[in-house]
Formats: structure tokens, sequence, C-alpha cells
């Protein structure tokens, strides 16, 4: 170890892998439906394109990916939803990795939820 | 990019519980679902709460499963990790409350710690140099070398108001201020890892949980006294704490914060590890360096101090696990922040090792000031089967006990020397009302006088004679005079042992006597022992009017003490009766009683 500047490139390279074993309730959730609907209907890219995405642009202090269970609209499965603190939950439906890369861009960096891929946008 | 983590307890008490086999099994079903590039397993220290060992807590969630069972593996793989649904039959039961999962830190055991000395344990992987740096591991050690003069160092911990966390309270930057005083060609640095207090297991923890933050530490002792080399002294029974101590200083010397030029500054240090065989007078310092040296453990008198003749007779300074593992995080924090905590004189947190008659068996972490009934009832969860308090003893074969009267007595180095017991290196075990405190006593005193080395007369002779008369009072051949004859022995032993061992070997007599002198009056003149525990003064009896003739004690009794007919009252014969409590337990009657 030759500088404070080498420890601290290996500090914030490992800041991604560390960080999910912290606890806070004030971050937002990006929660995945992954009951046996889900998986079927292809959340599994989709989950690990949220955990990807998320972990390239640094956010895994602030931003938790989890998933959860059938929600119950299997015909809308990979259903994605959004919880950020003090707001609406956003759920999004019929979700890809591209469109999980927008909601990460738009929806939990820029603040702007991604109308078109809501349920709103979709239910017929 | 890992989405889960699996983070599975590898401390000793999970480990011999099965860790290491659940470890395993996770990894397989964890590959069987096809997980392994979403879910990452991670082996850490010990998390604390060891009585709900194997702990599993698996994140983004938090969730800490209790007692898994490898049987438990597969579902929580399937359930928890590929459809995201917790497995709540095997979460902690304190977790789950009726409007949900609750964060573990919310939960009784952990709210009202503050984790300092053991902030990696259960945090990281402790055979991952990148993770401890990723908790800030090493800035300290660069900010010293970097920053700050040595003084500046030793003024910083000074001003903390650390103090040795190993036993006596001796305050570390005092230490550091006269270990760097003295001149010498060649000074030495050393851990204390010889923890051998029974019941107590923090240090153990640390090394195995935390083991870059004794290297780091190390290191900034070593920058501010002066010394380039280290030994840490560490129990051979501790073999999963030597390992990875092994490990992190190859991971260390690797990233190049051991060795030469360190931060490419001059700063040149390494260390090596020195194994203990045992011996409980070995975590005394000066036996402890003749024992580095490779001689036979035994002390020698003070002066002159390790400071001035150290190992192998150079200036040496030697500090204690806990003790190091505060270190890093005043430096980084500032002497103010780690001040904030604690008491006026004991600043800081302390960390305890709960055992004995409670619920919540494991390490804790609080600061100092905390009251015993904070760390016994709301901490520890309380004494199990309803039982009440009786006493605590705290500072094992050295310490004493408190008592029920003093149970909000705020705990730190001070108030527990004013009542008669000492900190010690914080093993806490707890008592009820089933415990004979005379049994206590002569428990301890076994134990020094096993560990006795033998050097001087006072221990070696004087801890024996007391034993004996204990054990006399215990058989309840005992008279009151052997009563003032133990008291005076106890204070020559204090005066005249030659080192610590011995000094305080008494330290359970001498407060059991001042708190709980009834009890051995009970045995003495009673003969009788009044939690039912010394078995020559117990007497076995079956109430003619309970019993029903059903035989059943008379079938089970191994020494055929009990007789009597079919319906009829049985009677015990104290003369054949062993005393083991194999009738009480089979009766259904409640008809036999201990007197």
């Amino acid at each position: 170890m030759k500088s404070l500047a080498e420890l601290q490139a290996i500090k914030e390279k490992m800041k991604g892998s560390i960080g999910l074993r912290e606890e806070d309730k004030n971050c937002k959730r990006i929660v995945v439906g992954m009951a046996t609907c889900g998986i079927a209907a292809g959340a599994r890219p989709v989950l690990t394109a949220f955990a990807d995405e998320v972990a390239k642009r640094g956010l895994t202090q602030d931003v938790m990916v989890s998933q959860t269970g059938c929600i119950g609209i299997c015909q809308y499965e990979p259903v994605v939803e959004v919880f950020v603190p003090g707001e609406q939950k956003v759920t999004y439906v019929k979700m890809t990795a591209e469109k999980a890369a927008r909601v990460v861009e738009e929806h939990i960096v820029g603040g702007n939820v991604v109308k078109e891929y809501t349920i709103g946008a979709n239910a017929k | 990019m890992f989405r889960s983590q699996v983070l599975i307890c590898g401390g000793t008490g999970c480990t011999s519980s099965g860790s290491d086999e659940i470890s395993k099994v996770f990894e397989q079903e964890v590959a069987k679902a096809d997980l392994q590039d979403e879910v990452k397993i991670v082996r850490t220290g010990c998390f604390g709460l060891c009585a709900l060992g194997p702990i599993v807590i698996i994140y983004p969630e938090g969730s800490f499963y209790s007692r898994v069972q490898v049987s438990d593996v597969a579902e929580i793989v399937e359930e928890h990790l590929l459809k995201g649904r917790p497995v709540q039959r095997l979460l902690y039961d304190e977790t789950v409350t009726d409007t949900g999962v609750i964060s573990l830190n919310d939960t009784n055991f952990y709210k009202q710690q503050k984790r300092v000395a053991l902030r990696n344990c259960g945090v990281i992987n402790p055979e991952n140099i990148e993770e401890y740096i990723a908790m800030d591991g090493y800035q300290a050690l660069g900010k010293a070398l970097t920053e700050m003069t040595p003084e500046q160092v030793i003024e910083e911990i000074k001003r903390s108001g650390l103090r040795g966390r190993g036993g006596a309270g001796f305050p570390t930057g005092r230490k550091w201020e006269l270990a760097a005083m003295y001149h010498a060609d060649q000074k030495y640095v050393a851990c204390n890892a010889d923890e051998g207090d029974p019941g107590a297991f923090m240090d153990r923890s640390v090394l195995e949980g935390d083991p870059h933050a004794l290297l780091e530490a190390m290191a900034i002792a070593a920058y501010a006294t002066g010394a380039d080399h280290g030994f840490i002294y560490v129990r051979a029974e501790y073999p999963i704490a030597v390992k990875r101590l092994q490990i992190a200083i190859d991971q260390a010397r690797e990233y190049g914060l051991l060795g030469e030029n360190i931060f490419g500054t001059d700063f040149c240090f390494d260390l090596e590890i020195r194994l203990g065989a045992g011996a409980f007078v070995c975590g005394e310092e000066t036996a402890l360096m003749r024992s580095v040296e490779g001689k036979r453990g035994e002390p020698r008198p003070r002066p002159p101090f390790p400071a001035q003749k150290g190992i192998f007779d150079k200036p040496t300074l030697l500090n204690n696990v806990e003790t190091y593992a505060n270190v890093a995080q005043i430096i980084l924090n500032g002497a103010d922040w780690f001040a904030s905590m604690g008491t006026e004189r004991s600043k800081g947190t302390k960390v305890f090792a709960l055992g004995g008659k409670i619920n919540n068996t494991g390490l804790v972490e609080v600061p100092m000031g905390t009251t015993l009934r904070t760390i016994v009832e709301e901490i520890g969860g309380g004494i199990p089967g309803g039982k009440k308090f009786k006493a605590a003893q705290t500072g094992g074969p050295s310490g004493g006990c408190i008592p029920a009267q003093h149970f909000d007595v705020a705990i730190d180095y001070d108030n527990l020397i004013e009542i008669g017991s000492m900190m010690g290196s914080g093993g806490l075990i707890v008592m009820d009302e089933d415990t004979c405190m005379v049994d206590i006593a002569k428990f301890f005193l076994e134990f020094t006088v096993d560990e006795s080395c033998g050097k001087c007369t006072p221990c070696r002779v004087g801890t024996k004679r007391l034993l004996e008369m204990l054990t006399k009072i215990t058989k309840g051949q005992a008279t009151m005079e052997d009563l003032d004859k133990i008291e005076e022995l106890c204070y020559y032993i204090k005066d005249n042992a030659l080192c610590g061992l011995g000094q305080t070997a008494p330290n359970p007599v001498l407060s059991t006597l001042r708190y709980f002198r009834d009890e051995y009056v009970a045995h003495i003149v009673d003969k009788k022992c009044p939690a039912g525990v010394c078995k020559a003064l117990l007497t076995y009896t079956i109430d003619p009017e309970k019993c029903k003739g059903c035989t059943l004690c008379a079938r089970n009794c191994p020494a055929d003490a009990i007789t009597g007919s079919v319906k009829q009252p049985h009677v015990i014969d104290p003369q054949k009766c062993l005393k083991c409590g194999a009738c009480i337990e089979k009766c259904k009657f409640g008809a036999i009683s201990i007197q």
C-alpha cells in the first residue's frame, strides 16, 4: 500500500457489495414479483437487470432490490413495484431487462415515473 | 453484481453447532437453483446471539434466521431466495411482531447495544481484507502515518479516555506514552489474546470476526511508540481465530499494509503469532512475555514494567485484543466521539459475554455506565423459567459477585471496584435463586488452584488450603472458626502473592462472604444449603400423605435406596441415597422433597 488513494480505490470498488448489508428504512425499494407466474414470465432477468443497474450507478446504499411473491395480477407479470419514501407506490407491468434500465434511470435517479410501463397505462 | 447476500456466522459458537455444513449445503442449493451469480454466500464472524445459533442473515431484507438446521436450507433457498418469501417459522421470534417483521436492530437484544469493538463482527467476511477496507479499514493507519505525529496519536488515545479492556483498566494512552518514552535499538508491541477467564469470549470474537482491526491497531501502536515488530500471543485452543489471524496477516502483507514503507512513509512494521498452550497464568503480562520468548510461562515481580524491560528485555507495549479493537475507531472518529460515550472515568463501550442463567447467552457491547438490570433483563432477555436474579459474577475467577441490591449500579471500572467486584475481561455470569454462593466461590477457586503456576507459596499453597476449607463448608463439616481462618487467609494471599492471578484469587470468596455471609453460616451452623445445591447437606424425603405407592421412584433409583410395597407410602434410606434427584423427576405426585 503506497498511498491513501490506493486504499480509497479498493474501498470504492467494494462499496457495492458491502452496502447491501446496511439496513436503511429510508431507502428506495424495487420489489420484483418472483412467484411461479413471475418467474415463468421472465422475472429473473428483470431482477438481475435491476440489481446490475443499481450497482453500476453506485446506488446500492440508497436503493434496495428485493423480491416478493405473487401480487395477484399474473397476466401482467413480470410485475415490479417501486417504493419511494413519502410517495405513492408505483406498479410497473410486463417488465423486461431493457425496461428495467430505463426505470432506474428515469424513476429512481430522475424522479420521474415511466408512465407508459405502469399498470395504469397497460390496463385494458 | 449479487442481488442478495447470505451471511452465515462462522464464529466458534455457530461453527460448533454445524454452520460449516450449513454453509456447504447453501452453496449446493443455491447452485441447484441456478442462483450462484445472483446470491453471494459470506462466512462472517460472530453476531453475538450465540444462544440462537447457527445464525443466518439474508440481505437486502436483513432477515434473521436462528437455529438453522441443514434440513432447513433447501426451504430457505427455494422460498426466500427464489420466490422472495422469508421463511417465517425460522425467523428469530423477536423480529416477528403483529405488525410484520422488524429489523434486527430494533429487537431488545440489539437496540441498546453500541457496537464499536464488535462493529464488523457478523458484518464482513473476516478472510477478505477488501471487505474490511470497504468498512473504512486501514484508513486510521493511513491517517496516523500521513497526517499525525506519534505524539499526536498518543495524545488522541489519551484524550479519548480509553482504558485497558483486559481487566485492570490502566489508561491506554498513558501506557503508550510510557512505552514511547524508553529508547532502545529494538522495541515491540504485543497483543494479549490469551483469553482465559471462564465464560469470556469477546477477544475470540474480535479475532475471528474482525482480525484486521487488531492488525491495524497494532500498527498504529507501533508507530506511536516507535516499535517495528509485533507479537500476538493467542491461545492454541482458538483454532478458528488463529487461522483467520494468519490469513489476515498474509493478506495485509500482500497489500503492503504490513512490511516496509507502509503508505509510502518510512514506517515499517511486521508481526507474528505466538501460540499459547492454554495456561491461565500466561494471560498475566510478565508470564505472557516469558512465554513469547519460548520460556516457561511464569510471572516475575514488577518493576521493571514491560514498557522498560519487556519481551527479550526490550521496551514492549502490551494491550488486550478488545483495547486494540477500539483504537482505529478513535483515530478515525476522534477522541471526543469516543469520550462522549460512557461515564466520567470510564469512556467508550464494553463487551460482555453473557452466560449462566440467562435467556440470550452471547456477546453484547454496551456503553460504559449501562446498568446490570438493563443488560440482564432487557438485552439478556431475563432469567429462564421466571426465576429470580440473585447475583452476577463479573471478572471471572479474579472478580466478584454483584448481588441483587446493586442491580441498578451503573457498570464501570470504578463502581465495580467499589462494590467489591471488578470489570475483568467482561465475563458476566448470571446466577438465579438456585445457585449456591459457597459452591460458586468453590468453583472459581478450583479453577485458580488448577491454574496456579506454583512459583510463589501464597498462591500455590494458600489457594489449595482455601479450597479445602470451602469444601469442608459445603460438606457441613466446618466450624465458625474456619470462616475466620478463611477470611484471614484470603487477605494474606491478596497481600503476598507474586502476580495478579494470586492477588485476585480470593476475590470470589471475599465478595460472596461480603454479600452472602448468611449462606456460609447456614452451611456451617444449620448444616443446610439454602439453594439446595451442596449434595452432602441435602436429604430427600417422601411425604407419606402424597405418596400413592406407584413404585416408580423405587424402580428408577440407581442406588436401590427406596423401599416400599405397592400402594403403600415409600421410604428413602438416607444412608444409601446418592442425592441424584432421579426420583423427584419421576414422581408424578410431587411427593418427594429436598430439605
